[in-house]
């Protein structure tokens, strides 16, 4: 059974509020030497025993279902069965 | 006869019986529409109203763009007939390609709910061609996802081609260039963040001003069918 982790993350250019109040959270832990935080989704899929095509059906649900490519990007890993 | 206005209900969506009352209220007859029925009754025009549309799971708007009736309305949209996204339609028209960018988190990560002033930019769109270009509105705004945003091509794009609808005068959201409400290329298809809806009558809303949304597109459509 195929496994797949897609990771979607707000694109660099656009500003990512939740990163910034984390980041901002950071000295009151004790830790100063942050300079950015970033916060993205993992989205874990997985495959039936026998799907085809893992990785192309991968990019599809990414693409155009779980990323908006407008705003973020996606990165696909696939891990064998 | 007056003019039919299809009302979309999601799972999840809060603002369709206002958004039929303001149709009634400005001389339309509202019309039911189901999420998961791919007929559109024969209506005139569409309205996509505010809500969390199934829960807002993933982004707001992007499982609408999957449901029955918006295959039907975009094949509509495409041949013309005048939508309005309000709020989270506005969402979904973005998540479904009809409009471009996207609405993302407010840059203070606070919902905002209150009265946002704004200015209708174009007169030359489905929604707004009965107001006065530069005519100062004042609508209920009230989510947490309305920061609009675009790449800088888009955006420019959208400002040379007068397709910006509605700016913020007091920026509630940290939209790029005030942005509050767009269009598409033909100006049948409208977006906006805050609510039309909700300034209709002055008992319950800050204007009246949200009327004249409606009263544009009854405008639009007893003139397409003089031609």
């Amino acid at each position: 059974m195929a496994r797949v982790v897609v990771d979607v993350m707000l694109k660099s250019e656009i500003l990512d509020p939740q990163g910034e109040a984390v980041l901002g959270a950071l000295p009151r832990l004790g830790v100063t030497e942050v300079a950015s935080v970033r916060i993205g989704k993992r989205v874990e899929i997985e495959f039936d025993e026998n799907a085809q095509n893992v990785e192309e059906q991968s990019r599809v649900i990414a693409d155009q279902l779980l990323a908006n490519p407008v705003i973020e990007s996606f990165a696909i890993s696939i891990e064998a069965a | 006869m007056s003019a039919r206005i299809g009302i979309v209900t999601f799972p999840g969506s809060l603002d369709d019986r206002d958004a039929a009352r303001a149709a009634y209220l400005a001389g339309a007859e509202p019309v039911a529409l189901w999420h998961d029925d791919a007929q559109i009754h024969g209506v005139d025009a569409v309205w996509l109203p505010g809500g969390f549309s199934y829960g807002d799971a993933l982004r707001c708007g992007a499982i609408a763009r999957f449901s029955q009736v918006m295959d039907t309305v975009k094949a509509a949209a495409a041949q013309g007939m005048p939508v309005l996204g309000v709020c989270n339609g506005f969402q979904v028209l973005c998540e479904s390609h009809l409009l471009p960018g996207a609405l993302v988190r407010n840059a203070h990560l606070r919902y905002r709910n209150r009265p946002a002033r704004l200015r209708v930019e174009t007169d030359r769109t489905a929604w707004t061609n009965a107001i006065e270009p530069g005519a100062e509105v004042v609508m209920p705004a009230k989510h947490g996802e309305g920061r609009y945003v675009a790449d800088e091509a888009t955006l420019d794009a959208l400002e040379q081609q007068g397709r910006v609808v509605f700016r913020y005068l007091d920026n509630p959201n940290g939209s790029m260039r005030d942005i509050a409400g767009i269009t598409n290329e033909a100006g049948n298809v409208v977006g906006l963040m805050p609510h039309p809806e909700h300034a209709v009558e002055a008992l319950t809303g800050p204007s009246t001003d949200g009327l004249g949304l409606v009263a544009s597109v009854l405008a639009h459509l007893s003139e397409g069918a003089r031609r």
